[in-house]
This record gives C-alpha cells, structure tokens and sequence, in this order.
C-alpha cells in the first residue's frame, strides 16, 4: 500500500473514513509491536549473555500490567485488520464490503479485548 | 506534497514484498495458532501457565519456555518439527516486520538521497535479529 506516495505527518490528520483509521491503526500497532519485540529480544539478550542491570529494568517495564494492555492491543488488531486486508486482497469482489469488513473487525476485536484487559486488571489489582 | 509516483506494472520488488507480506501474515497466524493449540494440548500433561502459552504460541522453543516452572523441557517440546517452527516464524515475523517499517519510513522519506542508507540499516537490523534467532534455536537443547 501507498507505494511511493509521498503523504507527510499531515496524512495522519486526514478526515478518512472508518476503512482509513483501521489503516492508520494498523502501521501504529505494526510499531508497538516491533517495540515490544525489540525490547523483549534486548532485555533476554542483555539478562543471558551481557548479566547488565538494563536488561531487568526493561524487562519490568513490558511486563507491567499497563504496558500488556497495549500490547495485547497492539497484537490482537494487527492480526484480526492484517486477516481482513488479506481476505479482500485474495477476494477483491469483497472490496464492495469494506466498510462492513471493518465493522466486522471491530465487532470480533471488541470482545476479545475487553475479555483479555478484564483478566489482566482483575489480576493485577489482586496481585495473582 | 509529493507528486504520485507511480510504480511499474510486473514482478519487481514491491509487488514480490507486497505478496509476501499477505502470505507470511496468514502464515504467522497460522504457525501461532498451531503453536498454541499445541501449547495447550502439552500443557495439560505439563502444568503450563498463561506466559508459557503465549511464549510456545509465538515463538516455540524450548530454551523460550525453560525459565516457565516446566518440569521436564525435553518432553515434547524439542523435536525436528519444532525446530523447522521456529525457522519459520523466525524468518516470517522478522521479514514481515522489516518490510513494514520499510514502507512506514519510505512514506515519510519518499525517494530521496536517504532512501538507500534506510533500506541499508534497515536491512543490517533485519540481518541481525535473524542472526540471533538463529543463535537461539542453534543454542537450545535438542
């Protein structure tokens, strides 16, 4: 997508449509996942082969309650919209239902999500 | 803004990295699920927790599970099929991710002088994140 177009900081202003956000949503998970990822490899390289202190540190960071919240947000969205771009690639027909296909996304997300940042809350408050 | 560049028709890069990235996106999905259905299926004989679940599901090796409580790493967890996993996702994921902060950063470059030095640093970061990944699975124990 968006081969060689040039769009600029103010591209994430642009007053798109529900299909755009999923989009803009998508790049913006796209990088809190290579954050978490990055940060995980770090942290695992620094605790086993350089026995630093930093490796800890970050490793307490992405394992906080608050930052799994956006993890798992980050995760879960860019699989289920990554799924949906998919499907109307390989069926182009379906394009006709974008919009739909992204209410779809949300529909399916929405609870898948606030299942899963119940259960992260409800054990960090009771310490488990 | 930038006029519209408009790319070639036919197989070149960004047509092969934009099919790639459809394929190894359902592939990664479907190497976790599989991951985590195995995880489960494992864990019932294994006692597993929640974090070794989600370690098994996105990355299945047996040195990413040790630090898990797992009694015994060796049982079904170290095998040729998992290892042949782990390259897999390995290189899926990595590539996946590479191609996409590529084209996250071109958009906001375009084809300027810079564009060379980015695919170069981007490409040495990919290099050796795989590198790693491979020292890892090389490392753990079979």
């Amino acid at each position: 997508m968006a081969y060689g177009k040039y769009t600029g900081f103010k591209g994430w202003l642009y007053k798109g449509s529900t299909p755009y956000y999923a989009f803009a949503l998508h790049r913006l998970t796209a990088m809190g996942i290579i954050l978490f990822v990055g940060m995980h490899v770090a942290a695992s390289f620094s605790m086993q082969q350089v026995l630093g202190t930093w490796g800890t540190t970050i490793n307490i960071i992405y394992e906080s309650w608050w930052f799994q919240i956006m993890v798992v947000f980050c995760v879960i969205f860019h699989t289920l919209n990554g799924f949906r771009v998919a499907v109307l690639d390989i069926w182009p027909r379906l394009l006709k239902y974008e919009r739909e296909a992204v209410y779809l996304l949300w529909a399916v997300f929405t609870p898948i999500y606030v299942f899963t940042v119940y259960l992260i809350v409800s054990k960090a408050l009771t310490g488990g | 803004m930038r006029p519209r560049y408009v790319p070639n028709r036919g197989i070149n890069l960004d047509y092969l990295m934009w099919l790639f990235t459809r394929i190894s996106g359902l592939g990664i999905i479907l190497l976790s699920l599989i991951g985590l259905s195995s995880a489960m299926y494992m864990g019932a004989r294994l006692q597993m927790d929640l974090p070794t679940v989600l370690r098994w599901t996105f990355f299945p090796n047996p040195n990413h599970v040790v630090n898990s409580n797992i009694p015994d790493v060796t049982i079904g967890w170290a095998t040729a099929f998992w290892q042949i996993m782990q390259y897999l996702i390995l290189f899926f994921a990595f590539t996946h991710a590479a191609n996409g902060i590529r084209m996250i950063v071109e958009d906001y470059i375009g084809h300027t002088f810079w564009q060379p030095f980015v695919r170069a640093l981007i490409a040495l970061v990919w290099m050796g994140m795989v590198i790693i990944g491979i020292y890892v699975i090389l490392g753990s124990a079979y």
